[in-house]
């Protein structure tokens, strides 16, 4: 099984190309860290504000004088691990409903997809903008693996993860319905399993396929919508870095200073790009009669 | 048909309904609408109180849902805060047309987004326009010419289109047509609101202004719409009455554009339904950065000053909108498609 899947997928060029890509954004974040500080991230070298790419700051620097280069890769860790961490959530809530509504069907399925379907109708964005005001407000920083970021960070984790686990959750359901209906969880209720064990252990292990796919392009997803929330000003504040709230008033400086939001910006569609073409050849390999086209 | 289109009005009912009761329990934290009116502070705890009685933020949460539901004029009110409730309440609520009052400048909630509504239809209408026919273009076009270099060379503009956040198409057009083009002479477009003050509100400057939003708005949702088009003709163009078409002779373009097109095109009409909140929500986007009078704008603006009543009715308004879309989709496709049939 494992061997076919890698098989399928090798031969999807764009998927190889973004596993790659994706991997040396996670060097460049990553890797990058060990060579600049992240206090040097964050030193606001005043005088120098404003400057255009050079040797000394190649991204050039900001409005304070911070180096946009040292930025993007703190603002990278932030921005793929904000990414990741929501669609955490995203998946565990997705599964939760999903699986209770697809297992026990009737009132439940009712329930918990009227609201799936309520919350699919407001659109994202108009829902996180609300929900960011929900969750903000004063947020202590907090500290973490010997770092310290703005609470903030965690709010928005929070909020892209409960704003987007709908899909997800319609998939499961999906499986689930026709899933239940099987021998083996006959079987498995036959001989006492408890639903529990049923949901967790018999019926889940069977439908990861398109939980991973739709998993994967979650984390694109996430990444644009902290790069939407926070260039409105209401994301991850400052200090702390991600690629969103580089840009944030970027579009006063279009013109004397392009760097500021190029290099951001170009950060983001890479990595949604490399995410897009990772899910895609995921799908083509862990699940190939999925697609029509 | 008649019974179906019932069936599907009656669903989107409870449906609205749990959205505005979702929406109505997330208002109860965005923030101190009386600490922030109209930009003067409380400072009086007296004070203080009295504008909380008179918002009815005093009372629990299901009257303040029932009271923003249904009205308040059909019971009495505690205004000056003694305890007894004597005076009429004046709100209609919203299930009789009554979003209630801005709290920044005291106009009805209708009237505020009603000024602002037309300049985001406006977008969003030309956005379609051009997602629909530009991807209709590509779309057959890349399907006729499947696994050739120029169909390749799409696709991977496509993905890459997909990919773009919106408010980076439009940073890098606004940088290429209208700072670049400045630079090298050419004539350039406009970046911030809706016409030069100078020139007035006239069409032609309207529609100028409008190249740029347009642009970044549609750039997404026509990657998408182009690969439909794209897989829908590509299926079509096998089909049997297809290759009867050709082997009596018509002409290679009457068999692309009126056999083939016709029933790949159909689908579409889903998509446009589905997409509606994609299209709403870039608009908020896109309306900040190009400085255009829109809802989007509004509504940041609102939020920014915790105006509950306006956000809540932006809010639900535009959530109506996607749930009569959705079933005006679904009636649509059965209309066209007299292969699907909805019975009951």
């Amino acid at each position: 099984m494992g061997q076919l899947v890698w098989r399928r997928f090798r031969r999807h060029k764009m998927a190889i190309f973004g596993a790659v890509t994706l991997i040396l954004l996670f060097i460049y974040s990553i890797g990058g860290a060990l060579i600049f500080p992240e206090s040097y991230a964050n030193f606001a070298d005043t005088p120098l504000r404003l400057t255009a790419p050079n040797l000394q700051h190649p991204f050039g620097t900001d409005t304070i004088g911070r180096d946009v280069l040292a930025r993007t890769i703190y603002g990278g860790q932030i921005s793929l691990m904000i990414g990741m961490l929501a669609v955490l959530i995203e998946v565990v809530l997705g599964i939760l409903v999903g699986a209770l509504a697809g297992y026990y069907g009737g009132i439940v399925d009712s329930i918990l997809m009227r609201i799936t379907e309520a919350m699919l109708n407001i659109p994202e964005i108009f829902l996180l903008i609300v929900m960011a005001k929900f969750f903000g407000g004063e947020i202590p920083e907090v500290d973490l693996f010997g770092r310290t970021f703005s609470g903030s960070v965690i709010v928005i984790v929070l909020i892209i993860g409960l704003t987007s686990w709908m899909y997800l959750a319609r998939i499961v359901r999906a499986q689930f319905l026709s899933l239940k209906e099987n021998d083996f969880v006959l079987a498995a209720r036959a001989t006492g399993t408890s639903n529990f064990e049923i949901i967790f252990r018999h019926i889940l292990p069977n439908s990861i396929a398109p939980i991973i796919v739709s998993a994967t392009l979650g984390v694109a997803n996430a990444i644009l919508a902290e790069a939407y929330i926070s260039f409105l000003g209401l994301g991850v504040q400052p200090p702390t870095a991600t690629w969103g709230n580089m840009l944030d008033g970027a579009n006063n400086y279009l013109e004397s200073a392009p760097w500021l939001w190029f290099f951001p910006g170009l950060l983001i569609l890479l990595t949604v790009l490399s995410i897009n073409f990772l899910g895609d050849g995921l799908r083509d390999a862990l699940d190939p009669h999925s697609r029509a086209a | 048909m008649g019974r179906y289109i019932i069936k599907r009005l009656l669903q989107g009912i409870p449906l609205l309904f749990f959205i505005s009761l979702i929406l109505f329990l997330l208002m109860l934290n965005v923030g101190d609408p009386v600490a922030t009116m109209g930009g003067r502070r409380v400072t009086r705890r007296a004070d203080y109180e009295r504008l909380r009685r008179q918002l009815g933020l005093d009372q629990p949460v299901y009257l303040q849902y029932a009271y923003w539901l249904l009205g308040n004029d059909w019971t009495k009110i505690d205004l000056d805060g003694d305890g007894v409730a004597e005076t009429t309440g004046t709100r209609r609520g919203v299930l009789r047309g009554d979003l209630g009052i801005s709290l920044l400048n005291r106009k009805p909630v209708i009237e505020v987004i009603g000024e602002r509504l037309p300049n985001t239809l406006i977008l969003m209408v030309a956005s379609e326009l051009v997602i629909v026919i530009g991807a209709l273009l590509v779309g057959v076009f890349s399907a006729l010419r499947q696994y050739s270099i120029m169909d390749n060379l799409i696709t991977a503009i496509l993905f890459i289109g997909y990919s773009m956040p919106i408010f980076f198409v439009a940073l890098i057009s606004m940088f290429i047509f209208a700072v670049l083009f400045k630079r090298w002479g050419l004539p350039y477009l406009p970046t911030v609101g809706m016409f030069d003050p100078q020139a007035g509100k006239t069409t032609a400057q309207v529609l100028w202004h409008m190249v740029l939003p347009v642009l970044s708005i549609s750039i997404i949702s026509f990657a998408a719409y182009s690969r439909y088009i794209r897989s829908t003709m590509l299926e079509v163009m096998g089909q049997d009455y297809i290759r009867t078409a050709k082997s009596k002779g018509l002409p290679r373009s009457e068999v692309v554009f009126i056999h083939a097109l016709k029933n790949a095109s159909l689908p579409i009409v889903t998509v446009i339904g589905l997409d509606l909140p994609l299209l709403l929500g870039g608009a908020v986007v896109t309306e900040r950065i190009f400085a255009w009078p829109g809802m989007g704008r509004l509504f940041l603006d609102h939020v920014d000053r915790v105006d509950m009543p306006v956000i809540m009715g932006i809010l639900m308004l535009v959530s109506l909108a996607v749930v009569v879309f959705q079933i005006l989709t679904d009636i649509v496709y059965a209309w066209l498609d007299p292969r699907i049939r909805y019975e009951k």
